[in-house]
């Protein structure tokens, strides 16, 4: 009977260790998942003389994907983008993090823009404000421009159908 | 041989001095604040790493951030609140007592407590036996053979 409770114990340790081994130690729970957007204004990427603001996507349920010319992971969830784009399903506003205009113009033209408008953040401080700490990360934000989830690293199709769509679909349902 | 192996300590020691960039303040008071906190908070890229040791780019970001809040003469609290607004309480080595990290800060403690209980019942039972003692006849078989060892002895 005594030789149960060390087998016991090893038994909590084990189970705390798998749990630990599951979880993925990048993924940052972010303190502004339901908070509002937190606001800016700047430069669109493309079009230098207009501006984008949360304002400008405010009144649906919209994703904020910050991006870069120079992120790798970038490349690779950005087919996913491109296809979603094309279904209309949610519009997708762009947050180009510390990169050069030419450079993420150029990247825009060779590889596709599936971005309603992207915002031109040079220095990175809007990245900030939003906790933006590993490129790509991708934002759900309600009608009332809340931040309702946040994806960190590249948008797969399975994180996509799994987490991303059906929140979407369940926050649109929610304003009619 | 020892001269060469001496400039290549010393280039490392380069090397590490000045992973973080100068900075002036207008106190020293300030650059002694703004030191200490670079210290306790960790940069989000390279997790095991300070924002003071970090090479990271975001890093370095954060410094500027936090070396700007320093420099207009707010004091740390300011600057804790600025990143744990946007980054949650991940950035602190020392995270605060809540409800969430009671576990974390009270789990020591707890074990202290479970092993010391148990060290104390262990002693308690073999206080509690009897102490164990010859009887009649086992004495005597003792005496028997201990006699026996010293008449072999003798011979």
């Amino acid at each position: 009977m005594r030789f149960l409770i060390p087998l016991a114990v090893f038994a909590v340790m084990v189970i705390f260790l798998a749990i630990g081994l599951t979880l993925n130690p990048r993924e940052v729970p972010s303190p502004l998942i339901g908070k509002p957007a937190p606001a800016f204004t700047l430069p669109q990427v493309a079009a230098t003389g207009k501006t984008l603001s949360p304002a400008d996507f405010k009144g649906q349920v919209a994703l904020v994907n910050v991006w870069a010319s120079w992120c790798v992971s970038c490349r690779q969830e950005h087919p996913v983008l491109l296809q979603l784009a094309t279904q209309g399903v949610v519009p997708i506003y762009g947050l180009n993090y510390k990169d050069q205009r030419e450079a993420a113009l150029g990247w825009l033209g060779q590889h596709g823009d599936p971005y309603v408008a992207s915002a031109f953040d040079a220095d990175g401080r809007v990245g900030i404000d939003w906790g933006v700490y590993g490129v790509p990360e991708t934002f759900v934000i309600d009608q009332a421009g809340i931040i309702r989830h946040k994806h960190t690293g590249p948008v797969t199709p399975e994180a996509l159908e799994r987490e991303i769509l059906p929140l979407v679909r369940r926050l649109q349902g929610e304003s009619s | 041989m020892r001269r060469w192996l001496l400039g290549l300590l010393l280039l490392g020691v380069g090397a590490t001095g000045f992973a973080v960039e100068v900075r002036d303040f207008d106190d020293p008071e300030k650059q002694a604040r703004y030191e200490r906190l670079i210290e306790e908070l960790r940069c989000l890229v390279c997790q095991n790493q300070s924002l003071a040791d970090s090479d990271a780019d975001l890093a370095k970001d954060l410094r500027d951030e936090v070396y700007g809040i320093i420099q207009s003469g707010k004091d740390e609290g300011e600057a804790i609140r600025f990143l744990t607004d946007r980054y949650g309480d991940f950035v602190l080595y020392r995270p605060p007592v809540k409800a969430i990290t009671l576990l974390l800060w009270g789990g020591p403690l707890l074990i202290l407590l479970i092993g010391g209980f148990f060290v104390w019942s262990q002693h308690r039972r073999h206080a509690a036996e009897p102490e164990a003692r010859l009887s009649d006849a086992e004495r005597l078989q003792l005496d028997r053979r201990l006699e026996s060892i010293r008449d072999r002895l003798k011979e």
